[in-house]
């Protein structure tokens, strides 16, 4: 229970860092499931959607939706996903500061 | 050699010994080689003595007979283990006692600066030859004087010597200044005093910093996300207090930042609510309230076209009442956001620089009527009131007006196309052009009627306050000097011609001229005012050094020792030359205060834009960071794990970037704009800062001096 990877200047960053991102990404995650108009621009559509060389109008429109409804589902999962991977920093970050702690105590 | 002295009658053996052997007498490491000799007979044994004498050997006589020899070697080496045990236990006790100076050796040398710090303040003492005593003359704050005379009556007690006397003393000379301050207030006055100590008495502009440095900072630092990290930062610091405060550290940085901890807590909970009041939260908005836009386009208008305008004016896009709390968040959707942004900064900036700018001049009446210098008020503070009035804050009006007058509903003489411009208008007016009207246009480029005739009275009023600050009082002046100058001139005269033995009167009446001087000059603007409230005479009868250090060290700080009071003597004697004031001096110093003040009160608020210059950049980078960085984390990424992974890195970098980039950096420039904001701009309008601090006889201040001192060597 005592091994030590990182010093306790880099393991309280990580600390930090993983603190602030669970929030943050736990945060845009749900906005992005909610499709929050404000990621309008971080989202993530093909060329040949954007750009459709049909003239279909309502057919474009429509894929174009689809594919802003899919790209606001997979980013939102992303996001939790990094969220649940900056819970392991955390815990990790955190043992290690404690066991830092120990030794300089 | 040897061999051929004794004819081959002596057998030698020699060796070189390995080990160096220490020379005790130099203390250098020698080599030396041993030998031993046998020879036979008395005869010879002179010659070898007289050949090892020559060659500066040590002999050591050696028995004939083995068993002696071997017990002449056993006691060489019980004597040599006896030496060596000796020298241990020498070794020994000499560590004991190093190791136990060491562990006081702090003490001792905080004794020893003590000490030396006392007799160095002793030594500025004054002998009083008729009464055997110290007579020491320092400044010490009104408030603190019971506290001093009971460190006073505390020493005597202790020492046992004859009372000390504390007199309070009037003088000419400046005090010093001394602000008492918290542990919130010290920052703040730290920031004032790194400009310049107010002169006694001056009025201080910390307490107004407390608020105004945090609040123009925010206006430059305007994000919500930005702010909370800086609140956070700020916050830990406040609540950690003491067990940082008592982890004493040589680093700068760190030390620079806890210092100003209350600065940076108050910088980012400002930052928040600017970042509230422009909707920013790490260059995204939040939608609290509801926008009060609408898009209402049918499906068949947005196929079609690439861009689309909402228009205030349309009840069913706009609902014609604003967002309830700050930028509505549509704004940050859209393609001109700049240009709303940029106009709507740039306003409030030149507003809140005109409402500080104002309020500095305003605070300079107290320092005029503190000063005793009334003349300064009606010279000085009215024309620069009413000049900054009739030029700036006509222009914020303005600024008022056209917010409030024009919009999207409403007749075509308000509509927003109709809006002249506000530089333009203000150009116009310092140039006094003037618009033609013509009968059937609507649109009007006057804001209001009669706004030609009053632009013009104001620019008179604002014209002939130059000439009034430049010439007024120099003229006042020199009526004064004149008047004065007349009437000790006839003075003069007729105790000359009254008088035979002419010289002595001559000196009467120079007495007259200097006492009636004097008795002017409480009118007079240009003399310290006499109110030595402040200082006082501590005036000790102490009837040896010893007892003094006592009375000093329980006096335990306040009190710091002037030197000479004949200084203050020669001080007075050259205010009173003074009193004739060089009139060329006065003109070029009141042309250069009013130039100054024309030209500043024009550079100072055109430098006020730069609560919008660095508010743009601030929420430009911060978008930048968002679009290049975190954007890519957020679309690069596929479905599953791997969108996940990209996203946890990414985000580390843009976490890491915004510390750097945007809460250090951006925070660092905006603060430094900040202080230039206060010390130019607001405290160019009152504040002198010509004073020196208050520096009280401490020994945490002397130790710490002598402990740093220390450190650096």
């Amino acid at each position: 229970m005592n091994m030590k990877i990182c010093g306790p200047k880099c393991s309280l960053c990580c600390t930090l860092i993983s603190a602030w991102g669970i929030v943050q990404l736990g945060i845009m995650g749900i906005l992005f499931w909610v499709r929050s108009p404000a990621f309008i621009e971080d989202l993530k559509i093909d060329d040949s959607i954007m750009h459709p060389a049909e003239v279909d109008i309502h057919g474009n429109a429509k894929r174009y939706l689809e594919a802003m409804d899919d790209s606001f589902h997979t980013i939102a999962l992303n996001c939790w996903i990094a969220a649940l991977l900056y819970i392991v920093t955390l815990f990790l970050s955190g043992w290690q500061l404690w066991v830092n702690n120990r030794i300089s105590a | 050699m040897l061999w051929r002295a004794c004819r081959g009658n002596v057998f030698l053996r020699q060796a070189e010994m390995d080990d160096p052997l220490e020379d005790p007498a130099s203390g250098e490491q020698v080599y030396k080689s041993v030998f031993i000799i046998f020879f036979q007979g008395d005869h010879l044994k002179m010659r070898v003595k007289k050949i090892c004498e020559g060659f500066r050997a040590t002999m050591y006589p050696c028995p004939e007979a083995p068993a002696d020899r071997r017990e002449m070697a056993m006691g060489v080496k019980t004597r040599l283990d006896d030496l060596n045990t000796v020298l241990s236990q020498t070794q020994d006790h000499r560590h004991r006692v190093l190791v136990s100076a060491a562990r006081n050796i702090r003490a001792w040398m905080m004794k020893v600066w003590k000490i030396k710090s006392i007799y160095h303040t002793l030594n500025m003492f004054n002998l009083d030859v008729i009464q055997n005593g110290l007579i020491a003359e320092c400044w010490i704050p009104v408030a603190n004087l019971e506290d001093v005379q009971l460190a006073l009556r505390r020493g005597t007690e202790k020492s046992g010597s004859l009372p000390a006397i504390l007199n309070r003393l009037s003088t000419h000379e400046a005090p010093p200044t001394f602000h008492r301050t918290n542990k919130f207030t010290k920052a703040f006055q730290t920031l004032i005093d790194s400009y310049g100590v107010a002169t006694y008495r001056e009025i201080n502009p910390a307490p107004y910093t407390i608020i105004t440095f945090p609040f123009l900072f925010a206006v430059m630092f305007g994000d919500v996300g930005h702010g909370i990290i800086m609140a956070l930062f700020g916050g830990w610091m406040v609540w950690r207090e003491k067990p940082l405060a008592a982890k004493k550290t040589d680093n700068e940085i760190w030390n620079i930042f806890f210092g100003g901890r209350y600065i940076i807590l108050l910088m980012g909970l400002f930052s928040m609510y600017t970042g509230l009041i422009y909707n920013d939260i790490f260059s995204k908005s939040m939608n609290l309230f509801g926008s009060s836009w609408h898009g209402v386009y049918d499906e068949s208008t947005i196929e079609h076209n690439k861009e689309l305008i909402l228009d205030p004016g349309n009840r069913e896009q706009y609902s014609q009442t604003p967002y309830p709390f700050g930028l509505d968040p549509m704004w940050q959707l859209s393609t001109n956001k700049i240009n709303f942004y940029n106009s709507y900064k740039m306003k409030i900036s030149i507003i809140f620089g005109i409402i500080h700018m104002m309020f500095g001049v305003i605070l300079s009446v107290w320092n005029h009527r503190f000063f005793d210098r009334s003349m300064n008020i009606y010279c000085e503070f009215i024309p620069q009131v009413l000049f900054l009035t009739c030029l700036f804050v006509y222009m914020v009006f303005l600024v008022f007006h056209k917010w409030v007058w024009y919009g999207a509903l409403g007749t075509v003489s308000q509509s927003s196309s109709c809006a002249p411009s506000i530089l333009i208008t203000f150009i116009n007016m310092v140039l006094v052009k003037g618009y033609q009207d013509h009968e059937g246009e609507d649109c009007s480029p006057y804001m209001f009627a009669g706004q030609f005739g009053i632009q013009r009275f104001l620019l008179i009023v604002a014209l002939l306050c130059v000439p009034w600050m430049l010439c007024v009082k120099p003229f006042l002046l020199h009526r004064n000097n004149k008047r004065r100058q007349l009437e000790t001139s006839t003075k003069n005269n007729l105790s000359s011609k009254t008088n035979f033995q002419g010289r002595c009167y001559r000196h009467r009446s120079e007495l007259l001229q200097s006492k009636e001087v004097r008795g002017n000059k409480n009118s007079d603007a240009f003399i310290v005012c006499e109110k030595c409230e402040y200082s006082s005479n501590m005036k000790q009868k102490e009837k040896d050094y010893q007892d003094y250090d006592k009375v000093t060290q329980a006096n335990g700080g306040e009190g710091m020792v002037e030197e000479g009071g004949e200084a203050a003597a020669a001080a007075a004697a050259a205010a009173v030359t003074e009193e004739l004031h060089d009139m060329g001096e006065v003109m070029i110093h009141q042309g250069i205060h009013t130039i100054e003040y024309v030209l500043g009160s024009v550079s100072h608020t055109a430098s006020y834009l730069r609560l919008w210059a660095l508010s743009l950049a601030h929420a430009q980078l911060s978008e930048v960071l968002w679009s290049m960085v975190l954007q890519i984390g957020l679309t690069s990424g596929g479905e599953g794990g791997s969108g996940g992974i990209v996203m946890y890195l990414i985000f580390a970098f843009w976490a890491f970037l915004t510390v750097a980039i945007l809460v250090l950096m951006e925070g660092l420039s905006a603060f430094l704009h900040t202080l230039r904001l206060h010390w130019v701009e607001f405290q160019s309008k009152f504040y002198g800062g010509t004073g020196y601090p208050f520096v009280p006889f401490a020994f945490e201040t002397i130790l710490d001096q002598a402990e740093n001192a220390v450190v650096e060597q």
